[in-house]
């Protein structure tokens, strides 16, 4: 299979980018999407050009680090699958490939397709998490939890903070990765004592990052590699209203002088 | 070298628990004194990381990916085992230390080995604890299943995800602590040498991937936490960026090294297709326990699958095994696999894979049954080959997955350089010849969550805080050391990519150091690697500078490091003349094909010193002793 | 107070604001096209037209309790601070928007999006526009005021839509655009509102597009009645302006 791909290069952050076109020729349909710009990346070195940098790590779809935005959908256009995991067998023969790094004001470009998404490790940092530090702990079995009620944590729990949901929704909202967070640990009896506290901090420090705001488009779960609902959208919403209309404001500021 | 593990004396079942009550301790208004650096966010360095801050310790925490929780504990699948004993099945903290210790080979600590075992309840409590979301049984308690070659359900899991859930809850404790400003996280940070004053561990040289600018990094400790080996066959299960540097470059500084030749190989990925594959995806392994593996009886089988009758299928594994069958431990699978395909028995175009069946399973339990428990995994292999494994078999084929093999440590996790501590899949002590299903995580969490946050203290309190800063010669020293080879790099400008020469001595590494080796084929890798170095140092091609982002000088600087290596581990492939676990020696066989192991002269681990790229290492042997379980040949047969 | 304000500076409760404001507007939606159905029932007596009737007590609304007029006021003040609310929201909540990807994609597939959600802020826009254009038709005058009698609804109805049919097709294509915009919005308030969950959503999804449809053709039954011609002619003026003086 021949290709033609589109690939937008940018030196640094800051630095202006633009498109460059380059020629891939004899690509095996068997071969994966990344190992397709491996082989470009060998080419460019050894005629001497710079490869196109582009981030990827564990290549079976799970860690996340992979993105591109290829053809105008991130992920590329097979559902439920990361960059890694798609392969040529799914683009036609002779196709122009458009292939865009994530695009959102808080993940700024790094180099050509690499972005930072240091802002969702932010996000998690004001919140994410049942404060428990490491030690002995109640026997696991003494708080029974529905099986139904962990595989919908799990389903939320799964997101793989690749960042698809942001490139793919037309406001860049980072709503969906938000809200998974949050989800999951507000379905299990782990995370209810901080459930208030945390969705308001993590969703204060969403805001701050400058992600667009959700207007329920669905573009971030046509996008997400894991499939993960949109329920959750409206599930932290409902959290985050009632922990700023009902729930006790600052309930740990009377306990700080302790 | 001093080898003195340090094994504290008293009776096996009470040995942690004695040794607990006699560390020193830092109190906690002394903590915050030290500086502690953790290389590595997996599940051993977010879990060591997150628990030595939340004690009072200033953390420094190192990972290359952009984010701690991108580290490749993430795609760990199947489960980790722990003995609680859910199932009334008999399971108990001996029969965990017995599944090791005999899955091992005999080729591990016996007091570590208890340990972890003893260990691997309070695991399961600090996740749950954490809200990991562990399956569970419709009336609300944990489930658990069976996983690879033992005799109780054991082993608790998240769907296929297991990994990825226990590394977000560690993650999540580490973010806790980057909030509360008790960690500081360097991410896109790639150590590159351990800086070592007086003859202890004092800091880490540290280059920014994004501007190539290197940083030193003082410290009262240095843990590394930084994985495994498995890249050196350039394909494996590994993450593309997984890499042996951080322990290559301490080994060089002075830590041993220990039993570097003990690798995992599974049997369970799905088999290479082409020549530009970059990495080689695993299935998990529980796919054994109701799929089951077969080979055209005939070499010259032209029928499809489906016109195959069950007369002409061998099901080797079943018929060679008969009390395990297809969940014979990892390295009897993957040699059997190899064994067959080297018959001409293997399926797909290249030859090389056998077929994981679920014809029987799906007639025998039915369509829904086998989707609740296989579906994603089903998905997955459709969506990489585009074939269903519902309509036809897998393939599978052996891939090189995990590395028992490591930097020495002693009881308490530290290295031969006082301060220097390894935690783990980058340390050797827990997994022997050959590592259990299910248990590398639990020895990550193991070390990261309860071991290493305690020993730790007990080196701490013998020295005073604080009293080498990255002023002192030695970290410059080091820092040019890191530069001058960075720029030599860049400055060879030959013809070769970087990738070139990596999946060359891949294929060499596979074909002479793989699953089976022998004398000839150790010898032949021992002379050829030299010359692939050599010719790595002259034809290397890397377009562009070290101060921007460039991912094939990261992975130069890698691979330089796995030339060096691979040596090392071919070297401690031949000194091993005996077969023992994942290490088989054609040499050294049963008359069925099995390892023989040689208990007299080799139950020793295997420590190497570094003495300089000129001169040959030298080997020093820690013995191992077997009180807890006698010394006993492994029989998976009957 | 203060936690309306808070709420108010997050993105999530602008969407609440949005969302409540909306279904503010939404029923008042509803009632007006009540009223506006009354065009099509007979003359309770000679010469003065139901709708008339109804507009009469619309004013008269609340009396003797309240001052004349003051409850019409009430709710006109009470649905413009909504319009208000929603409008300075959405426009702060686009500029957000707006600044959350400066690049635009130089390829962009939508796979979910639907065009009714992609074209909110221009059929918002669009309904802003048409609003102020409705109130100065129909309530104040101004437009056309030479046709216009101050309280004669059906005669001014007859003279906009029966003698001028540019007034007519603008007032249903208007309707279009509000029914578009209806059609996301009364759905997506559900999300914003917390309330949504996959078990109601195809409930929610099918309320919303009835409740779409349905303001679309009572709505516009009234421009295209009078358009076709088969409404019957309005009572003349004098006697329009003795009722007037009535009232």
């Amino acid at each position: 299979m021949n290709f033609v791909l589109k690939i937008w290069r940018q030196e640094g952050t800051g630095s202006g980018g633009a498109f460059s076109h380059y020629e891939v020729r004899d690509v095996e349909p068997t071969v994966s999407f990344l190992e397709m710009l491996d082989t470009l990346n060998e080419e460019l070195t050894e005629s001497g050009q710079e490869p196109v940098a582009f981030d990827s790590d564990c290549r079976e779809g799970i860690c996340g680090m992979c993105s591109l935005v290829i053809n105008g959908q991130p992920h590329g256009p097979i559902p439920g699958t990361t960059t890694c995991q798609l392969y040529m067998r799914h683009f036609s023969d002779g196709e122009e490939i458009t292939i865009e790094p994530w695009r959102s004001s808080a993940f700024p470009v790094l180099r050509d397709l690499v972005v930072d998404r240091s802002a969702f490790d932010r996000v998690m940092q004001a919140g994410g998490y049942v404060t428990v530090h490491s030690g002995p702990k109640p026997e696991p079995n003494s708080i029974p939890i529905e099986p139904e009620v962990a595989e919908e944590a799990l389903d939320a729990a799964c997101c793989i903070g690749c960042g698809a949901c942001v490139a793919a929704c037309p406001n860049g909202a980072a709503m969906l990765y938000t809200s998974a967070k949050v989800s999951h640990l507000a379905l299990l009896p782990q995370g209810q004592p901080e459930r208030y506290a945390r969705v308001t901090a993590m969703v204060e420090q969403m805001e701050e990052e400058g992600f667009g705001s959700c207007r329920n488009y669905a573009e971030c779960e046509a996008a997400c590699p894991k499939e993960i609902s949109i329920k959750f959208i409206g599930r932290m919403n409902r959290d985050y209203l009632r922990a700023a209309l009902r729930e006790p404001i600052n309930p740990r500021g009377k306990m700080e002088s302790q | 070298m001093d080898l003195d593990a340090r094994i504290p004396s008293a009776p096996i079942e009470f040995m942690w628990d004695t040794h607990k009550e006699h560390l020193r301790l830092v109190g906690p208004r002394n903590r915050p004194k030290y500086r502690i650096l953790v290389v590595g966010s997996g599940l051993a360095g977010a879990s060591a990381a997150a628990s030595m801050a939340a004690m009072g310790y200033r953390v420094d925490c190192f990972c290359f990916q952009d984010s701690p929780r991108r580290a490749h504990s993430i795609a760990a699948q199947g489960g980790i085992n722990a003995a609680k004993d859910y199932r009334n099945d008999g399971d108990s903290i001996y029969r965990l230390f017995y599944d090791t210790q005999k899955g091992g080979d005999y080729r591990s600590r016996e007091a570590n080995v208890w340990r972890l075992a003893e260990l691997s309840t309070a695991i399961i409590d600090q996740a749950v604890a954490q809200g990991v979301p562990f399956a569970r049984e419709y009336g609300g308690l944990l489930a658990n299943r069976s996983f690879g070659g033992v005799l109780v359900e054991r082993t608790f899991y998240c769907r296929g995800e297991t990994g990825q859930q226990l590394l977000l809850g560690a993650c999540s404790a580490l973010a806790e602590q980057i909030h509360a400003g008790s960690v500081t996280m360097h991410t896109r940070s790639e150590m590159l040498d351990v800086v070592v004053i007086d003859g202890r561990a004092r800091g880490i040289v540290v280059r920014d991937l994004l501007t190539g600018k290197l940083s030193s990094h003082a410290a009262d400790a240095v843990v590394l936490a930084t994985g495994g080996y498995s890249n050196v066959y350039y394909l494996s299960t590994n993450a593309k960026g997984c890499n042996v540097t951080a322990t290559w470059r301490a080994h060089k500084r002075g830590a041993g090294f220990a039993n570097p030749c003990f690798n995992q190989i599974h049997p369970t990925c799905i088999p290479v297709a082409g020549e530009h594959q970059s990495k080689l995806t695993l299935m998990s392994e529980s796919l054994r326990n109701d799929g089951r593996i077969w080979v055209p009886r005939q070499a010259s089988e032209s029928r499809s699958v489906d016109e195959i009758p069950e007369s002409d299928r061998y099901y080797y594994l079943e018929e060679r095994y008969p009390r395990f069958g297809n969940l014979v431990p990892r390295d009897v699978a993957s040699r059997n696999a190899k064994e067959v395909c080297d018959q001409g028995l293997g399926v797909g175009s290249s030859g090389l894979g056998v077929y994981l069946d679920f014809r029987d399973a799906i007639s025998e339990y039915g369509h829904d049954a086998i989707g609740a428990r296989y579906e994603n995994l089903f998905e997955m292999y459709e969506r990489i080959t585009g074939e269903s494994p519902w309509n036809a078999p897998m393939r599978i084929y052996p891939a090189p997955h995990y590395t028992m093999g490591g930097l020495w440590v002693d009881y308490d996790l530290m290295t031969t350089v006082p301060g220097l501590f390894a935690i783990g899949e980058a340390n050797f002590s827990d997994h022997g010849a050959n590592r259990l299903g299910a248990s590398s995580m639990m020895q990550c969490l193991a070390d990261g969550y309860f071991i290493v946050p305690l020993t730790i203290g007990d080196y701490l309190s013998r020295h005073p805080s604080g009293d080498v800063t990255t002023d002192h010669a030695a970290f410059s020293d080091s820092e040019t050391e890191v530069r001058d080879r960075t720029e030599r790099l860049l400055s060879i400008q030959g013809t070769q990519t970087v990738e070139s020469l990596h999946r060359e001595l891949g294929r060499l590494m596979w074909q002479d150091c793989g699953i089976a080796r022998n004398a000839d084929g150790l010898s032949r890798a021992l002379d050829e690697i030299p010359k692939l170095r050599e010719r790595f140092w002259n034809e290397l091609r890397i377009v562009g500078s070290g101060e921007t982002l460039n991912q094939s000088l990261e992975h130069a600087g890698r691979l330089a490091d796995f030339l060096e290596f691979a040596e090392l581990m071919c070297r401690d492939a031949l000194v091993r003349d005996e077969s023992c676990g994942c290490h088989f020696r054609e040499e050294h066989q049963t008359s069925e094909g099995e390892t023989l192991r040689n208990d007299r002269d080799f139950s020793h681990v295997s420590v190497w010193e570094h003495r300089g790229m000129d001169h040959d290492p030298k080997l020093h042997r820690e013995a191992l002793t077997f009180e807890a379980l006698p010394l006993a040949q492994r029989n998976y047969k009957t | 107070m203060s936690r309306l304000l808070s709420l108010y500076r997050s993105t999530l409760g602008k969407k609440a604001i949005v969302a409540v404001t909306g279904v503010a507007m939404l029923v008042f939606l509803v009632l007006h096209v009540i009223g506006n159905l009354k065009a099509f029932l007979p003359d309770p007596q000679l010469g003065v037209p139901d709708i008339d009737v109804y507009s009469r007590y619309l004013r008269s609304m609340g009396t003797p309790l309240l001052p004349h007029g003051a409850a019409l006021w009430a709710i006109r003040i009470v649905m413009l601070v909504a319009l208000a609310l929603h409008v300075v929201c959405v426009v702060k909540l686009a500029r957000i928007n707006h600044a959350a990807r400066p690049i635009r994609y130089h390829r962009r597939r939508f796979v979910e999006a639907t065009t009714a959600a992609r074209s909110m802020l221009v059929t918002g826009a669009i309904l802003l526009a048409f609003l102020g254009f409705h109130l100065l038709q129909f309530t104040t005058g101004t437009i056309d005021s030479e046709r216009f009698v101050e309280g004669a609804v059906y005669a001014n109805l007859y003279r906009a839509f029966h003698e001028v049919s540019i007034f007519a097709i603008g007032y249903v294509l208007a309707m279009g655009i509000l029914a578009t915009h209806v059609y996301h919005g009364a759905w997506s308030l559900f999300q914003s509102l917390g309330y949504d969950r996959p078990d109601r959503n195809p409930g929610l999804r099918a309320f919303a597009l009835l409740l779409a449809l349905g303001l679309f053709v009572t709505f516009s039954s009234v421009p295209v009645a009078f358009f076709s011609g088969k409404m019957p002619v309005p009572p003349d003026s004098k006697r329009v302006a003795a009722v007037k003086g009535g009232g």
